[in-house]
């Protein structure tokens, strides 16, 4: 340790490239006047969970693809079109990034060379971040691949940082991803602990600089040319850069790498811009292939629909329409459409859903990519049961109910009555499309008011047993035989008449006896004779 | 009695002649000597139930208007799959019936009439689904096995032509004028009923 500014003064004498030689980074020092001691360490509230993404080059490739020979991602842009990230197979015949393609080819021939695709790589960060929203409202992105969560307020819903961990990991998995993760109290020092890969957390603000020591300082990403003089200078790891006094590292190599230090051990404030996310969900996946089968189809609906749900439960929100559109080569892209009867989130609800208007469309052309688009994100009651995302002992409610018949059978296929308050008995009746929020609601104030207001509705409906259960769409006129309606038999008139005349302010007026009647197989019939001129019978109802 | 066989006497497996073993509670039917013929007092709950019916208009929906009315007052939903005909509001309302606790569904294929029907019964937020079709034995098994998990009441419509045939249900009642005969009961035993359940006209 150095103690004394006589101390210092050796030290920085003995050091090649030393004061009375230019110094490096002119331009940083002259801007930062650098403090002689470090600021006491303030007490810190926030705790940073770094989500880093090592493979996400790799992964947004690959994530839907597997395949059995070595992968690496070679950057186009580059001379040499060196490689970015590789899988396991290739890293383990050799290859690491850094490598030039010509020789990552020599070591292995059967190498599946992919371009970088930075853009996807960009996209599919923000995406994770409005996943990540789930988990804490304050997340920043830190391209190119790491997310930083704040969740010193999360750990209590979430029951401590190992359990809230796992479920990050685990969901991460979900969508075809691999995580390290870091956490600290500080958002530099939690990036530098995830790159390491070493899954430390450290909680307390005083750990701090006992944990970051041992990391190497290759995982500060700093620039080349201070990486390598520090590297002559023999310096290694943080906690090398530490022990030196604070004036003569930052002339040497920059304020800005002090300030650095300084970030991740709390010495200096290092805000970080949150995240916001945007009003809808949109999302893409190119295909590695194109596809026709509905299997792959499935798996990578079954990704972004949980990207989706993240971004939902992430804003405490459902969705009510969900618009997916399939991209053909050379054919108009086919779009499905989903309406649902209530805000939903739950994605395997809504993978049945789409995969089921899946199978009865047929697909001009194989697909290349699926795009994903949500309508607006609109508020879910709490307390329906189905919007936990699990379906408890396999239950599904009505409205799901509804939405998958709906889904195969068409949107007129599952409808409601209503009973009208008209005389004519043609009339009296009518389908209505609203049955999914007035089943669903039933428990609700709403569900209530509506119900009553309908019952209201037809205060002068006929509402006793003369009426027959089943109503024929259209009367059907009956034969006569012998003065007497005929069908399968001839008809006696058990009750009756019953004159309905009504209806002749809008031209559609009926002037009718109406009759009970039986036939010789016991089947009773709603029958009515005409009163005009041509006295017809009709068949009107069935009494089942 | 001893306790084992007690517990032996209660399970429905063993046959006991004309006294059927506590069953489950079913849902009252309305008609005291239909409710007295079936093992559970009422129709059986969480199965299927066939009726078979030479002609519509024999009464055969007038019989479970007591049990359809006692169960749209429940949250779950009624579903009637491919109706013959428009099921009418005014006499629903006047059997006692909670319109908005019925869902009626129309599928063009016989296919799809099957597959709705499954669907609701196994979806678990249906009390009852009535089903108008004429099931092969794979689907009937299906349709039993769906009402079971979803604990709902299955009601299949069928000609009189299926009395023939051996089905899965647990109840199959044939409905004809003034006489309703049960086929097949599970827990109790096939008879004919002489009994009057319509309104008197």
């Amino acid at each position: 340790m150095i103690r004394t500014m006589w101390e210092r003064r050796q030290w920085e004498r003995l050091q090649p490239g030393s004061s009375n030689k230019q110094p490096q980074f002119p331009n940083e020092q002259q801007q930062l006047r650098i403090p002689d001691e470090p600021a006491p360490i303030p007490v810190l509230h926030a705790l940073w969970l770094c989500v880093h993404l090592p493979q996400l080059a790799l992964e947004v490739h690959t994530r839907l693809a597997p395949t059995s020979r070595p992968r690496a991602i070679i950057d186009a842009e580059d001379r040499l079109c060196r490689v970015v990230a590789c899988d396991g197979r290739a890293a383990a015949l050799g290859v690491y990034a850094g490598l030039a393609l010509n020789t990552a080819l020599a070591l292995v021939p059967r190498l599946e060379s992919l371009v970088r695709d930075t853009r996807r790589e960009r996209a599919a960060l923000q995406r994770l971040a409005g996943w990540a929203g789930q988990f804490t409202p304050r997340v920043s992105v830190t391209p190119p691949e790491a997310l930083l969560l704040e969740v010193r307020g999360s750990l209590a819903l979430f029951g401590g940082v190992d359990a809230l961990q796992c479920r990050v990991r685990k969901g991460l998995a979900e969508l075809g991803y691999t995580a390290q993760l870091g956490i600290a109290p500080t958002p530099l020092a939690a990036l530098w602990l995830a790159r390491t890969g070493e899954e430390q957390a450290v909680t307390e603000a005083h750990a701090l600089a006992g944990q970051l020591g041992p990391i190497p300082l290759a995982y500060l990403r700093w620039p080349e040319a201070v990486a390598k003089s520090m590297h002559e200078m023999g310096l290694r790891v943080v906690a090398d850069c530490l022990r030196l006094p604070r004036d003569g590292f930052a002339r040497r190599f920059g304020t800005e790498r002090l300030a650095d230090l300084d970030r991740a051990l709390g010495r200096r404030p290092d805000p970080r811009p949150d995240y916001q996310a945007p009003t809808r969900f949109t999302a893409q996946l190119e295909l590695p292939m194109a596809v026709q089968a509905l299997h792959p189809l499935r798996h990578a609906l079954a990704l972004l629909l949980g990207e989706l749900c993240g971004f939902l439960r992430a804003r405490d929100g459902g969705i009510q329409i969900l618009q997916l559109s399939l991209v053909h080569h050379e054919t108009p892209v086919t779009q499905v459409s989903l309406e649902l009867a209530q805000p939903q989130r739950a994605s395997a609800h809504l993978l049945d859903l789409l995969m089921t208007r899946l199978e009865r469309i047929v697909l001009p052309a194989p697909v290349l990519s699926l795009r994903l688009r949500s309508g607006p994100v609109l508020r879910v009651d709490p307390h329906a049961p189905e919007l936990l995302g699990e379906r408890t002992q396999q239950a599904t409610t009505s409205p799901q109910l509804i939405e998958r018949l709906r889904a195969r059978l068409g949107s007129k296929a599952v409808r409601g009555i209503d009973p009208r308050a008209e005389h004519r008995p043609e009339a009296a009746w009518r389908f209505t499309d609203d049955v999914g929020a007035e089943v669903g609601a039933a428990s609700s104030r709403d569900g209530r008011t509506a119900s009553k207001s309908r019952l209201e509705a037809a205060p002068t409906t006929v509402l006793d047993r003369d009426r027959p259960l089943w109503l024929l769409p259209t009367p059907r006129p009956l034969e006569l035989a012998q003065g007497h309606p005929y069908l399968e038999g001839r008809l006696d008139l058990l009750r009756g008449p019953e004159r309905i005349e009504t209806g002749w302010w809008d031209g559609a007026d009926v002037t009718r006896d109406y009759y009970v009647a039986s036939n010789p197989q016991g089947v009773r019939l709603w029958i009515y004779r005409e009163r005009d001129n041509s006295s017809a019978w009709f068949l009107q109802g069935v009494f089942g | 009695m001893h306790e084992t066989l007690q517990s032996l006497l209660r399970d429905r497996r063993i046959w006991q002649g004309e006294v059927a073993a506590t069953p489950a509670a079913g849902t009252p039917t309305g008609c005291s000597d239909l409710d007295a013929a079936l093992p559970g007092g009422g129709w059986p709950t969480a199965s299927l139930t066939e009726i078979l019916i030479q002609h519509h208009g024999l009464g055969e929906l007038e019989l479970l208007m007591p049990a359809l009315a006692q169960l749209s007052k429940t949250p779950r939903v009624i579903v009637w799959v491919a109706p013959p005909f428009i099921p009418y509001a005014p006499a629903l309302i006047g059997a006692g019936i909670e319109l908005k606790r019925l869902l009626v569904v129309h599928a063009e294929t016989p296919a799809d009439v099957l597959w709705s029907a499954e669907q609701a019964l196994r979806s678990g937020g249906c009390a009852a689904v009535l089903l108008w079709a004429e099931p092969s034995m794979g689907w009937l098994r299906r349709l039993q096995l769906a009402a079971e998990a979803g604990s709902a009441w299955g009601v299949l419509f069928r000609t009189a032509e299926a009395q023939t045939r051996s089905s899965y249900a647990a109840l199959r009642l044939r409905v004809q004028p003034e006489r309703l005969e049960l086929l097949k009961c599970r827990g109790g035993r096939p008879r004919v009923l002489h009994t009057s359940w319509r309104a008197p006209q």
